[in-house]
Protein backbone atom coordinates (compact mmCIF):
# COMPACT_ATOMS: atom_id res chain seq x y z
CA UNK A 1 0.00 0.00 0.00
CA UNK A 2 2.97 2.41 0.82
CA UNK A 3 4.19 1.59 -2.62
CA UNK A 4 1.30 2.77 -4.15
CA UNK A 5 0.94 5.79 -1.97
CA UNK A 6 4.21 6.80 -2.78
CA UNK A 7 3.51 6.48 -6.59
CA UNK A 8 0.54 8.62 -6.14
CA UNK A 9 2.93 11.38 -4.14
CA UNK A 10 4.53 11.62 -6.81
CA UNK A 11 2.62 11.59 -9.49
CA UNK A 12 0.90 14.59 -7.48
CA UNK A 13 4.01 16.39 -7.21
CA UNK A 14 4.98 15.76 -10.90
CA UNK A 15 1.27 17.49 -12.38
CA UNK A 16 1.68 20.23 -9.34
CA UNK A 17 5.15 21.37 -10.63
CA UNK A 18 3.28 21.23 -14.43
CA UNK A 19 1.02 23.20 -13.57
CA UNK A 20 3.51 26.05 -11.03
CA UNK A 21 5.33 26.02 -14.48
CA UNK A 22 2.54 26.60 -16.47
CA UNK A 23 1.40 29.57 -14.26
CA UNK A 24 4.94 30.62 -14.08
CA UNK A 25 5.49 30.50 -17.77
CA UNK A 26 2.12 32.82 -18.73
CA UNK A 27 2.41 35.26 -15.85
CA UNK A 28 6.29 35.44 -17.22
CA UNK A 29 4.98 35.90 -20.54
CA UNK A 30 2.38 38.35 -20.36
CA UNK A 31 4.77 40.87 -18.31
CA UNK A 32 7.39 40.40 -21.45
CA UNK A 33 4.60 42.49 -23.87
CA UNK A 34 3.07 44.85 -20.93
CA UNK A 35 4.52 47.92 -20.02
CA UNK A 36 6.58 48.82 -17.88
CA UNK A 37 9.57 47.44 -19.37
CA UNK A 38 13.26 48.29 -18.01
CA UNK A 39 15.70 48.64 -20.97
CA UNK A 40 18.46 49.16 -18.74
CA UNK A 41 18.02 45.77 -17.37
CA UNK A 42 16.87 43.61 -20.50
CA UNK A 43 20.62 45.87 -22.13
CA UNK A 44 22.65 44.24 -18.72
CA UNK A 45 21.43 40.46 -19.56
CA UNK A 46 22.09 40.97 -23.47
CA UNK A 47 25.38 42.24 -22.48
CA UNK A 48 25.87 39.17 -20.17
CA UNK A 49 24.23 36.81 -22.28
CA UNK A 50 25.04 37.60 -25.94
CA UNK A 51 28.73 39.31 -24.96
CA UNK A 52 30.21 37.10 -22.33
CA UNK A 53 28.78 34.04 -23.70
CA UNK A 54 30.20 34.25 -27.33
CA UNK A 55 33.85 33.13 -25.72
CA UNK A 56 32.45 29.84 -25.07
CA UNK A 57 30.19 29.30 -27.77
CA UNK A 58 32.55 30.37 -29.59
CA UNK A 59 35.59 27.75 -29.00
CA UNK A 60 32.76 25.14 -28.84
CA UNK A 61 31.63 26.14 -32.78
CA UNK A 62 35.33 26.10 -33.51
CA UNK A 63 36.12 22.75 -32.58
CA UNK A 64 33.22 21.17 -33.43
CA UNK A 65 33.34 22.02 -36.97
CA UNK A 66 37.07 21.09 -36.73
CA UNK A 67 36.06 17.56 -35.48
CA UNK A 68 33.42 17.48 -37.80
CA UNK A 69 35.28 17.62 -40.83
CA UNK A 70 38.28 15.20 -39.83
CA UNK A 71 35.18 12.49 -38.73
CA UNK A 72 33.41 13.07 -42.03
CA UNK A 73 36.66 12.58 -44.01
CA UNK A 74 37.22 9.26 -42.00
CA UNK A 75 34.49 8.35 -42.93
CA UNK A 76 33.29 9.60 -46.56
CA UNK A 77 37.09 8.96 -47.75
CA UNK A 78 36.44 4.84 -47.29
CA UNK A 79 33.58 4.93 -50.79
CA UNK A 80 35.30 8.43 -51.74
CA UNK A 81 32.59 10.42 -51.13
CA UNK A 82 35.08 13.30 -50.15
CA UNK A 83 33.34 15.72 -51.62
CA UNK A 84 30.39 15.60 -49.40
CA UNK A 85 32.57 16.98 -46.06
CA UNK A 86 31.26 20.47 -46.87
CA UNK A 87 28.00 19.80 -47.10
CA UNK A 88 27.79 17.42 -44.18
CA UNK A 89 29.92 20.48 -42.11
CA UNK A 90 27.50 23.28 -43.10
CA UNK A 91 24.60 21.44 -42.63
CA UNK A 92 25.12 19.42 -39.42
CA UNK A 93 26.60 23.01 -38.07
CA UNK A 94 23.23 25.41 -38.71
CA UNK A 95 20.71 22.38 -38.22
CA UNK A 96 21.83 20.74 -35.25
CA UNK A 97 25.26 21.44 -33.98
CA UNK A 98 25.41 24.93 -33.37
CA UNK A 99 22.23 25.64 -31.68
CA UNK A 100 22.13 22.52 -29.72
CA UNK A 101 25.64 23.06 -28.44
CA UNK A 102 25.14 26.47 -28.14
CA UNK A 103 21.91 26.41 -25.80
CA UNK A 104 23.52 23.83 -23.42
CA UNK A 105 26.98 25.74 -23.32
CA UNK A 106 24.21 28.76 -22.37
CA UNK A 107 22.27 26.88 -20.42
CA UNK A 108 25.08 25.80 -17.87
CA UNK A 109 26.48 29.30 -18.28
CA UNK A 110 24.08 31.82 -18.24
CA UNK A 111 20.61 29.11 -16.52
CA UNK A 112 22.82 28.27 -13.50
CA UNK A 113 23.98 32.18 -13.04
CA UNK A 114 20.02 33.08 -12.92
CA UNK A 115 19.16 30.80 -11.11
CA UNK A 116 21.55 31.45 -8.26
CA UNK A 117 21.10 34.82 -8.82
CA UNK A 118 17.59 34.74 -8.10
CA UNK A 119 17.63 31.94 -5.85
CA UNK A 120 19.72 34.30 -3.60
CA UNK A 121 17.02 36.85 -4.18
CA UNK A 122 14.92 35.01 -2.86
CA UNK A 123 15.87 33.14 0.08
CA UNK A 124 17.01 36.71 1.70
CA UNK A 125 13.99 38.04 1.01
CA UNK A 126 15.19 40.54 -1.63
CA UNK A 127 12.35 39.31 -3.81
CA UNK A 128 9.47 40.30 -0.90
CA UNK A 129 11.51 43.26 -0.98
CA UNK A 130 10.96 44.52 -4.19
CA UNK A 131 6.96 43.64 -4.19
CA UNK A 132 6.79 45.79 -1.02
CA UNK A 133 8.58 48.62 -3.40
CA UNK A 134 5.75 48.31 -5.59
CA UNK A 135 7.50 46.66 -8.28
CA UNK A 136 6.72 43.57 -9.76
CA UNK A 137 9.16 40.83 -9.45
CA UNK A 138 8.03 39.73 -12.97
CA UNK A 139 8.79 42.29 -14.78
CA UNK A 140 11.89 43.74 -13.09
CA UNK A 141 13.58 40.04 -13.26
CA UNK A 142 12.32 37.85 -15.12
CA UNK A 143 10.59 39.52 -18.28
CA UNK A 144 14.37 41.15 -18.95
CA UNK A 145 15.84 37.89 -18.98
CA UNK A 146 13.48 35.77 -21.16
CA UNK A 147 13.83 38.51 -23.61
CA UNK A 148 17.76 39.15 -23.81
CA UNK A 149 18.44 35.35 -23.99
CA UNK A 150 15.24 34.99 -26.75
CA UNK A 151 16.95 37.67 -28.75
CA UNK A 152 20.68 36.14 -28.41
CA UNK A 153 20.84 33.03 -28.84
CA UNK A 154 20.04 33.10 -32.00
CA UNK A 155 22.76 35.98 -32.62
CA UNK A 156 24.98 33.43 -30.67
CA UNK A 157 24.14 30.30 -33.06
CA UNK A 158 24.35 32.79 -36.23
CA UNK A 159 27.98 33.27 -35.05
CA UNK A 160 28.79 29.82 -34.20
CA UNK A 161 27.38 28.70 -37.19
CA UNK A 162 30.35 31.17 -39.08
CA UNK A 163 33.21 29.76 -36.42
CA UNK A 164 31.89 26.22 -36.83
CA UNK A 165 31.81 26.44 -40.63
CA UNK A 166 35.20 28.18 -40.53
CA UNK A 167 36.75 25.25 -38.29
CA UNK A 168 35.75 22.35 -41.33
CA UNK A 169 37.35 24.71 -43.96
CA UNK A 170 40.68 25.08 -41.63
CA UNK A 171 40.98 21.41 -41.19
CA UNK A 172 39.52 20.67 -44.89
CA UNK A 173 42.31 22.81 -46.10
CA UNK A 174 45.08 22.81 -44.42
CA UNK A 175 45.28 19.21 -43.51
CA UNK A 176 42.67 17.19 -45.79
CA UNK A 177 44.33 19.08 -48.61
CA UNK A 178 40.89 20.63 -50.71
CA UNK A 179 40.92 23.48 -52.99
CA UNK A 180 39.69 26.31 -50.86
CA UNK A 181 37.23 28.12 -53.50
CA UNK A 182 36.35 24.26 -54.33
CA UNK A 183 35.20 23.55 -50.34
CA UNK A 184 33.75 27.41 -50.18
CA UNK A 185 31.51 26.56 -53.21
CA UNK A 186 30.44 23.43 -51.99
CA UNK A 187 29.92 25.32 -48.74
CA UNK A 188 27.59 27.78 -50.38
CA UNK A 189 25.96 25.65 -53.19
CA UNK A 190 24.91 23.41 -50.60
CA UNK A 191 23.51 25.51 -47.86
CA UNK A 192 19.93 26.36 -47.89
CA UNK A 193 18.23 29.36 -46.36
CA UNK A 194 15.80 27.25 -44.41
CA UNK A 195 18.90 25.08 -42.57
CA UNK A 196 19.82 28.10 -41.34
CA UNK A 197 16.43 30.07 -40.33
CA UNK A 198 15.57 25.95 -38.90
CA UNK A 199 18.62 26.82 -36.28
CA UNK A 200 17.65 30.18 -35.12
CA UNK A 201 14.30 29.74 -34.66
CA UNK A 202 15.96 26.37 -32.39
CA UNK A 203 17.82 28.70 -30.84
CA UNK A 204 15.13 31.19 -29.80
CA UNK A 205 13.41 28.23 -28.42
CA UNK A 206 16.17 27.14 -26.63
CA UNK A 207 17.24 30.62 -25.57
CA UNK A 208 13.55 31.02 -23.75
CA UNK A 209 13.87 27.62 -22.30
CA UNK A 210 17.42 28.33 -20.68
CA UNK A 211 15.82 31.77 -19.14
CA UNK A 212 12.27 29.97 -18.02
CA UNK A 213 14.36 27.37 -16.24
CA UNK A 214 16.72 29.75 -14.50
CA UNK A 215 14.29 31.76 -13.84
CA UNK A 216 11.46 29.52 -12.50
CA UNK A 217 13.78 27.22 -10.16
CA UNK A 218 15.62 30.33 -8.82
CA UNK A 219 12.26 31.99 -8.41
CA UNK A 220 10.87 29.09 -6.26
CA UNK A 221 14.24 28.21 -4.49
CA UNK A 222 13.66 28.01 -0.71
CA UNK A 223 15.64 26.65 2.43
CA UNK A 224 19.11 28.80 1.87
CA UNK A 225 22.64 28.20 0.58
CA UNK A 226 21.39 24.16 -0.16
CA UNK A 227 18.07 25.49 -1.75
CA UNK A 228 19.61 27.70 -4.21
CA UNK A 229 22.18 25.25 -4.86
CA UNK A 230 19.66 22.59 -5.43
CA UNK A 231 17.79 25.38 -7.86
CA UNK A 232 21.29 26.00 -9.87
CA UNK A 233 21.25 22.24 -10.68
CA UNK A 234 17.48 21.45 -11.62
CA UNK A 235 18.25 25.02 -14.24
CA UNK A 236 20.84 23.34 -15.78
CA UNK A 237 19.45 19.60 -15.78
CA UNK A 238 16.14 20.30 -16.78
CA UNK A 239 16.90 23.34 -19.40
CA UNK A 240 19.72 20.44 -21.21
CA UNK A 241 16.36 17.94 -21.31
CA UNK A 242 14.52 20.49 -22.82
CA UNK A 243 16.27 21.61 -24.88
CA UNK A 244 17.39 18.19 -26.51
CA UNK A 245 13.72 17.33 -26.70
CA UNK A 246 12.56 20.35 -28.12
CA UNK A 247 15.58 19.88 -31.08
CA UNK A 248 13.85 17.07 -31.51
CA UNK A 249 10.37 18.63 -31.57
CA UNK A 250 11.63 21.04 -33.83
CA UNK A 251 13.71 18.71 -36.01
CA UNK A 252 10.44 16.70 -36.69
CA UNK A 253 8.26 19.90 -37.90
CA UNK A 254 10.50 21.75 -39.91
CA UNK A 255 12.07 18.45 -41.95
CA UNK A 256 9.66 15.31 -40.98
CA UNK A 257 8.37 14.53 -44.52
CA UNK B 1 -17.03 63.65 12.95
CA UNK B 2 -13.93 61.56 13.40
CA UNK B 3 -12.90 58.60 11.05
CA UNK B 4 -12.43 56.04 13.39
CA UNK B 5 -11.90 53.15 10.62
CA UNK B 6 -8.88 51.15 11.83
CA UNK B 7 -5.81 51.68 9.55
CA UNK B 8 -5.77 47.57 9.32
CA UNK B 9 -8.45 45.68 10.50
CA UNK B 10 -7.67 41.56 10.28
CA UNK B 11 -10.46 39.48 11.00
CA UNK B 12 -10.68 35.70 11.49
CA UNK B 13 -7.73 35.27 9.07
CA UNK B 14 -6.30 31.48 8.30
CA UNK B 15 -3.05 30.51 6.78
CA UNK B 16 -1.96 26.74 6.17
CA UNK B 17 1.66 25.49 4.93
CA UNK B 18 0.14 22.16 4.09
CA UNK B 19 -1.02 20.46 7.27
CA UNK B 20 0.79 22.95 9.30
CA UNK B 21 -1.61 25.42 10.74
CA UNK B 22 -0.29 28.72 11.14
CA UNK B 23 -2.46 31.16 11.58
CA UNK B 24 -6.21 30.32 13.23
CA UNK B 25 -8.14 32.77 13.57
CA UNK B 26 -6.45 36.55 13.70
CA UNK B 27 -8.07 39.45 14.56
CA UNK B 28 -6.42 42.67 14.87
CA UNK B 29 -6.83 46.52 14.57
CA UNK B 30 -4.20 49.14 13.86
CA UNK B 31 -5.61 52.69 14.67
CA UNK B 32 -4.27 55.42 12.61
CA UNK B 33 -0.66 56.33 14.01
CA UNK B 34 -0.36 53.98 16.46
CA UNK B 35 2.22 51.57 17.06
CA UNK B 36 1.47 47.88 17.71
CA UNK B 37 4.48 45.27 18.15
CA UNK B 38 3.40 41.62 17.54
CA UNK B 39 5.27 39.30 19.82
CA UNK B 40 5.36 35.60 20.18
CA UNK B 41 8.38 32.55 20.28
CA UNK B 42 9.59 31.57 17.08
CA UNK B 43 7.47 29.68 14.37
CA UNK B 44 4.20 31.48 16.04
CA UNK B 45 3.20 32.85 12.94
CA UNK B 46 4.47 36.60 13.33
CA UNK B 47 6.49 36.79 9.83
CA UNK B 48 3.41 34.91 8.30
CA UNK B 49 0.89 37.43 9.57
CA UNK B 50 2.91 40.20 8.03
CA UNK B 51 3.42 38.96 4.78
CA UNK B 52 -0.28 38.12 4.41
CA UNK B 53 -1.19 41.68 5.01
CA UNK B 54 1.11 42.55 2.11
CA UNK B 55 -0.02 40.01 -0.09
CA UNK B 56 3.31 38.33 -0.34
CA UNK B 57 1.32 35.25 1.03
CA UNK B 58 -2.19 34.60 0.30
CA UNK B 59 -4.55 33.32 3.38
CA UNK B 60 -6.99 31.04 2.56
CA UNK B 61 -9.85 32.56 5.22
CA UNK B 62 -10.30 35.75 6.70
CA UNK B 63 -10.46 39.82 5.48
CA UNK B 64 -7.42 42.04 5.62
CA UNK B 65 -8.82 45.54 5.67
CA UNK B 66 -6.47 48.78 4.86
CA UNK B 67 -8.57 52.29 5.39
CA UNK B 68 -11.64 50.27 5.57
CA UNK B 69 -10.53 48.59 1.93
CA UNK B 70 -10.36 44.71 1.28
CA UNK B 71 -7.42 43.73 -0.03
CA UNK B 72 -7.57 40.11 0.62
CA UNK B 73 -7.83 38.79 -3.08
CA UNK B 74 -6.58 41.94 -4.78
CA UNK B 75 -5.12 41.86 -8.18
CA UNK B 76 -1.73 43.08 -8.76
CA UNK B 77 -2.53 46.48 -10.43
CA UNK B 78 -4.88 47.44 -7.13
CA UNK B 79 -2.28 45.42 -4.78
CA UNK B 80 0.39 47.98 -6.24
CA UNK B 81 -1.70 50.83 -5.59
CA UNK B 82 -2.05 49.85 -2.00
CA UNK B 83 1.67 48.93 -1.18
CA UNK B 84 2.49 52.77 -1.93
CA UNK B 85 1.15 53.32 1.36
CA UNK B 86 3.36 50.63 2.82
CA UNK B 87 7.29 50.87 3.68
CA UNK B 88 9.04 47.59 5.64
CA UNK B 89 12.05 46.67 6.75
CA UNK B 90 13.43 43.10 6.72
CA UNK B 91 14.57 40.81 9.45
CA UNK B 92 18.21 40.90 7.09
CA UNK B 93 17.16 43.98 5.77
CA UNK B 94 16.96 42.13 2.41
CA UNK B 95 19.49 44.76 0.56
CA UNK B 96 19.61 44.54 -3.12
CA UNK B 97 23.01 43.24 -3.47
CA UNK B 98 23.65 44.44 -7.42
CA UNK B 99 22.90 48.33 -6.64
CA UNK B 100 24.68 50.52 -4.38
CA UNK B 101 23.45 51.49 -1.22
CA UNK B 102 21.94 55.10 -1.75
CA UNK B 103 20.33 52.94 -5.05
CA UNK B 104 19.17 50.56 -2.49
CA UNK B 105 17.26 53.64 -1.03
CA UNK B 106 15.90 55.00 -3.94
CA UNK B 107 14.59 52.25 -5.43
CA UNK B 108 11.23 52.66 -5.02
CA UNK B 109 11.43 56.10 -5.88
CA UNK B 110 12.89 55.52 -9.18
CA UNK B 111 11.48 52.31 -10.15
CA UNK B 112 7.89 52.09 -8.00
CA UNK B 113 7.04 55.88 -8.97
CA UNK B 114 9.70 56.87 -11.88
CA UNK B 115 11.12 59.91 -10.33
CA UNK B 116 14.66 60.84 -12.36
CA UNK B 117 17.82 59.29 -10.18
CA UNK B 118 18.86 62.57 -9.79
CA UNK B 119 16.35 63.48 -8.15
CA UNK B 120 16.28 59.97 -6.46
CA UNK B 121 19.57 59.97 -5.71
CA UNK B 122 19.16 63.51 -3.26
CA UNK B 123 15.94 62.09 -1.22
CA UNK B 124 18.57 59.09 -0.49
CA UNK B 125 21.13 60.91 0.41
CA UNK B 126 19.07 63.03 2.79
CA UNK B 127 17.21 59.55 4.38
CA UNK B 128 20.47 58.25 4.86
CA UNK B 129 21.34 61.36 6.98
CA UNK B 130 17.85 60.98 8.77
CA UNK B 131 19.41 57.37 9.78
CA UNK B 132 23.15 58.65 10.60
CA UNK B 133 24.67 57.62 7.64
CA UNK B 134 27.16 59.94 5.67
CA UNK B 135 26.69 60.42 1.96
CA UNK B 136 29.99 58.27 1.40
CA UNK B 137 27.99 55.28 2.51
CA UNK B 138 26.01 56.02 -0.52
CA UNK B 139 28.39 55.24 -2.90
CA UNK B 140 29.46 51.49 -0.99
CA UNK B 141 27.75 48.37 -1.75
CA UNK B 142 25.40 45.98 0.35
CA UNK B 143 28.41 43.63 0.77
CA UNK B 144 30.74 46.06 2.54
CA UNK B 145 28.10 46.85 5.66
CA UNK B 146 27.96 45.89 8.67
CA UNK B 147 24.74 44.17 10.30
CA UNK B 148 23.71 47.80 12.04
CA UNK B 149 24.59 49.57 8.91
CA UNK B 150 22.42 47.66 6.59
CA UNK B 151 19.42 47.57 9.06
CA UNK B 152 20.01 51.77 9.36
CA UNK B 153 19.87 51.22 4.94
CA UNK B 154 17.12 48.92 5.13
CA UNK B 155 15.12 51.48 7.33
CA UNK B 156 16.25 54.52 5.04
CA UNK B 157 14.90 52.56 2.32
CA UNK B 158 11.72 51.74 4.30
CA UNK B 159 10.96 55.43 4.59
CA UNK B 160 12.24 56.77 1.05
CA UNK B 161 8.77 57.01 0.18
CA UNK B 162 7.32 58.49 3.13
CA UNK B 163 4.78 55.73 3.82
CA UNK B 164 1.45 55.79 5.59
CA UNK B 165 2.61 52.62 7.05
CA UNK B 166 5.43 51.04 8.75
CA UNK B 167 6.33 47.24 9.10
CA UNK B 168 9.50 46.03 11.15
CA UNK B 169 10.33 42.03 10.85
CA UNK B 170 12.63 41.39 14.16
CA UNK B 171 14.18 45.07 13.24
CA UNK B 172 17.21 44.53 16.08
CA UNK B 173 17.72 40.44 15.50
CA UNK B 174 21.35 39.91 15.10
CA UNK B 175 22.09 42.95 16.47
CA UNK B 176 24.10 43.42 19.59
CA UNK B 177 22.51 45.65 22.77
CA UNK B 178 23.41 48.99 21.65
CA UNK B 179 23.09 48.93 18.12
CA UNK B 180 19.47 47.29 18.87
CA UNK B 181 18.73 50.04 20.58
CA UNK B 182 20.33 52.74 18.09
CA UNK B 183 17.56 50.85 15.93
CA UNK B 184 14.79 51.34 18.24
CA UNK B 185 15.53 54.79 18.45
CA UNK B 186 15.76 55.23 14.96
CA UNK B 187 12.13 53.24 14.76
CA UNK B 188 10.38 55.97 16.92
CA UNK B 189 12.36 58.76 15.67
CA UNK B 190 11.22 57.95 12.04
CA UNK B 191 7.82 56.65 13.25
CA UNK B 192 6.93 59.97 14.91
CA UNK B 193 8.36 61.89 12.28
CA UNK B 194 6.54 60.42 9.61
CA UNK B 195 2.87 60.41 11.80
CA UNK B 196 2.78 56.64 10.21
CA UNK B 197 1.00 53.28 11.65
CA UNK B 198 3.86 50.92 12.48
CA UNK B 199 3.62 47.56 12.94
CA UNK B 200 7.12 45.27 14.33
CA UNK B 201 7.01 41.54 15.04
CA UNK B 202 9.48 41.03 17.51
CA UNK B 203 10.65 38.29 20.50
CA UNK B 204 12.89 41.22 21.86
CA UNK B 205 10.76 42.90 25.07
CA UNK B 206 13.43 45.73 24.96
CA UNK B 207 12.45 46.24 21.49
CA UNK B 208 8.83 46.01 21.96
CA UNK B 209 8.90 48.44 25.07
CA UNK B 210 10.69 50.82 23.82
CA UNK B 211 9.00 51.08 20.30
CA UNK B 212 5.01 49.95 21.07
CA UNK B 213 2.31 52.17 21.96
CA UNK B 214 0.26 48.92 22.07
CA UNK B 215 1.66 45.05 22.35
CA UNK B 216 -0.12 41.89 21.08
CA UNK B 217 0.78 38.58 21.48
CA UNK B 218 0.70 35.88 19.00
CA UNK B 219 0.47 31.93 20.41
CA UNK B 220 -0.29 29.29 18.14
CA UNK B 221 -1.97 31.44 15.52
CA UNK B 222 -3.88 33.38 17.63
CA UNK B 223 -4.05 36.66 19.08
CA UNK B 224 -3.80 35.87 22.71
CA UNK B 225 -3.87 39.25 24.69
CA UNK B 226 -3.53 42.64 23.81
CA UNK B 227 -3.18 45.95 25.98
CA UNK B 228 -1.28 49.17 25.97
CA UNK B 229 2.06 48.02 26.65
CA UNK B 230 2.47 50.34 30.17
CA UNK B 231 0.27 46.99 31.32
CA UNK B 232 2.37 44.21 29.96
CA UNK B 233 3.65 43.42 33.17
CA UNK B 234 0.11 42.89 34.75
CA UNK B 235 -1.34 41.81 31.74
CA UNK B 236 -2.78 38.61 34.63
CA UNK B 237 -1.72 36.25 31.05
CA UNK B 238 0.44 33.57 31.86
CA UNK B 239 1.45 33.13 28.86
CA UNK B 240 2.27 36.66 28.32
CA UNK B 241 4.14 36.71 31.93
CA UNK B 242 5.90 33.25 30.96
CA UNK B 243 7.16 34.90 27.59
CA UNK B 244 7.95 38.41 28.72
CA UNK B 245 10.12 37.25 31.53
CA UNK B 246 11.77 34.84 29.52
CA UNK B 247 10.90 31.56 31.79
CA UNK B 248 11.00 27.99 30.74
CA UNK B 249 8.28 26.74 33.08
CA UNK B 250 5.12 27.85 32.21
CA UNK B 251 2.17 27.07 30.57
CA UNK B 252 4.41 27.66 26.80
CA UNK B 253 5.72 24.28 26.20
CA UNK B 254 8.63 23.98 23.89
CA UNK B 255 9.16 21.32 22.14
CA UNK B 256 13.07 20.26 22.85
CA UNK B 257 13.48 16.58 22.08
CA UNK B 258 16.62 14.81 23.90
CA UNK B 259 18.74 12.11 21.54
Amino acid sequence: MNFVAAIGRTFIGFLSAVGRLSLFTGAALSHCVRPPFYPRLIWRQVVEIGYYSLPVVGLTAIFTGMVLALQSYTGFSRFNAEGAIANVVVLSMTRELAPVLAGLMVAGRIGAAMAAEIGTMSVTEQIDALTTLSTNPYKYLVAPRLIAALMMLPALVLTADIIGVFGGYIISIHKLGFNPSVYLRHTWDFMKAMDVISGLVKAGVFGFIVALMGCYHGYHSRGGAEGVGAATTNAVVSASILILSFNYVLTEMFFAR
Amino acid sequence: MADDTPKIAIRGLHKSFGRNHVLRGIDLDIGKAESVVVIGGSGSGKSVLLKNILGLLRPEKGSIKVDGEEVVGMGWTERERVLRKFGMLFQGAALFDSLRVWENVAFGLIEGRGMSRRAAKDVAIEKLAAVGLGADVGELSPAELSGGMKKRVGLARAIAAEPEILFFDEPTTGLDPIMGDVINDLIVDCVRKLGATALSITHDMASARKIADRVAMIYRGQIIWAGPVKTIDSSGNAYVDQFIHGRAEGPIQMEVRSA
